[in-house]
């Protein structure tokens, strides 16, 4: 069994079919737990073309720049857990389309 | 060796992804994400990225996801998983899916038509982490200040958030 090189096209493919798999969970999920982990998969998508673009120019710079989205992943999940956190104790649900407060 | 290994790791990723987006438990789809998680884990050491292969493991796995499943048990959720799963407005999200597809779709039919031959790799390459700590800490160094600001005010927010509020009187 024989495989074709792995070139950076091959990365560039997966990450899309990631970025697209990230956003039907949170286009399409009610639970917001499973929204929030599906911008998890979305930014992860993003990190790895980064990274596929750093090896491609063999220069440091993508892992750098994968390092800050990184960063912004984590304070993104905490902040949106504590947000989630609050809205339960409040609302009691944690269902994206039971929150209409704002909705006429 | 390098093929093999790429087509496992991308279908562990992809696999643990879309058992994330399909399942009903939201614990079954913390630990597929913990799956998944640690196939890009996989492809970014493929990649060279060593550092980011153990940040990957360190913050994803070991932080992030372990946040996550505090949060789902923290809040009871066995009601939910039997209720029903998506939101009405899938129609929506198919016409916005079925647009990416087709760009990437066309885009791969093209053949990466911009995409120049990478140059050659350098005779003397330091490791990964050094060459990591020169860029950040030289070039980006304002950038890396405004991340711990940011990760400063958003541990505050999260405390602030997620904390009881004393009832006024």
């Amino acid at each position: 069994m024989s495989f074709t090189p792995i070139t950076t096209g091959h990365y560039l493919v997966l990450s899309a079919a990631l970025l697209l798999i990230g956003t039907v969970g949170l286009l399409m999920r009610r639970n917001v737990i499973i929204m929030l982990m599906s911008i998890e998969l979305i930014l992860n998508a993003v990190n790895i073309n980064l990274v596929a673009f750093s090896r491609h120019w063999q220069h440091v710079t993508g892992q750098v720049f994968a390092i800050f989205v990184i960063t912004v992943a984590v304070a993104e999940a905490a902040v949106g857990l504590g947000i989630l956190i609050a809205l339960f104790r409040n609302r009691g649900t944690v269902l994206s389309d039971e929150i209409d407060l704002l909705k006429w | 060796m390098d093929a093999a290994l790429f087509y496992i790791f991308a279908v562990i990723t992809l696999a643990g992804a879309f058992a994330t987006v399909t399942l009903r438990n939201p614990i079954h789809c913390a630990i597929s994400l913990i799956g998944s998680l640690l196939g890009i884990a996989g492809l970014f050491l493929l990649q060279a990225a060593e550092f980011l292969f153990a940040v990957q493991i360190l913050l994803y796995v070991g932080g992030v996801m372990v946040l996550f499943l505090f949060v789902i048990m923290l809040i009871h959720l066995e009601e939910a998983a039997k209720l029903r799963q998506y939101s009405r407005q899938w129609p929506v999200a198919v016409a916005a899916l079925l647009a990416v597809f087709i760009e990437i779709a066309t885009f791969l039919n093209a053949g990466f038509p911009g995409l120049p031959p990478s140059p050659a790799p350098r005779l003397i390459a330091p490791g990964n982490t050094e060459r990591i700590a020169d860029s950040l800490f030289y070039v980006y160094a304002l950038p890396f200040e405004a991340a711990s600001l940011l990760l400063l005010i958003a541990i505050v927010g999260a405390v602030w958030m997620a904390k009881k509020k004393e009832v006024a009187e």
